[in-house]
């Protein structure tokens, strides 16, 4: 059962991940993924960025999106965090941390995990530029191909 | 029924929920959008282009055909930019 969290405060990357393994001694490795909000926008210097979310439906989604990275790696556990909210660069902004048996599966779903939220859970970044203004962030081409490349998993297993 | 928008469709459309009664001729996603669409100029803005809307019932990804019934909620979004 993954650990699946929404929330506006500054998450503590080291005590997630004491609490991820919480002690037991059958992990081997965990894949872990920190986003952080950079300075820039296509070359333009943002100062911050605001995250809104569809609360219900955002957990749901992570809560989702987790459960299908438990089905095709053997996790031993798997942490979502992701923050909302006016964000400014430097500042953390999503967690993702997987505990399995071996480094394989650890970064391979945590990979997974990442890819997929970013395409299928429901968020949405507004950027505020230093020369003025604030856009929201369009959906990219990149994103939809990363996410894509998960999609047939077993092919090779089946084959 | 219960409309949400979020985003640039929530600036748009000039409000974040709404609770509306659409006619009966309103069975589907689709439907419902061309009808929202008339009740002020924001909401036409906010739907002026399907290509970049996505929508959610009963808090689960939907599609333009996708049938809808008296009680759900519905939800209006751009392409989701998390992460």
């Amino acid at each position: 059962m993954a650990r699946v969290i929404v929330q506006q405060a500054p998450f503590d990357t080291a005590a997630e991940l004491a609490r991820l393994t919480g002690g037991r001694t059958d992990v081997g490795g965990i894949g872990l993924f920190l986003g952080v909000v950079r300075d820039t926008a296509g070359g333009r210097p943002i100062t911050a960025m605001t995250l809104e979310h569809y609360p219900g439906m955002t957990e749901r989604a992570l809560s989702a999106i987790a459960a299908e990275a438990e089905t095709r790696w053997p996790l031993l556990g798997c942490t979502l965090i992701h923050r909302v909210g006016r964000l400014v660069p430097g500042e953390a902004i999503v967690l993702v941390a997987t505990a399995s048996a071996h480094r394989a599966a650890a970064l391979d779903s945590c990979a997974f995990l990442i890819d997929w939220l970013k395409t299928k859970a429901p968020f949405w970044k507004r950027e505020e530029f230093r020369d003025g203004g604030a856009a929201w962030v369009a959906a990219r081409a990149e994103d939809d191909a990363a996410a894509a490349r998960w999609l047939a998993p077993r092919r090779a297993a089946a084959e | 029924m219960k409309i949400l928008y979020f985003a640039w469709l929530r600036e748009k459309a000039g409000t974040a929920e709404e609770e509306v009664v659409p006619p009966a001729g309103v069975q589907t996603v689709r439907d419902l959008i061309a009808w929202l669409a008339t009740r002020s100029p924001g909401h036409a803005a906010a739907f002026a282009d399907l290509g970049s809307v996505r929508c959610a019932v009963n808090q689960d990804f939907a599609g333009l055909e996708t049938p809808l019934a008296p009680g759900d909620e519905v939800a209006f979004f751009p392409p989701v930019t998390g992460g």
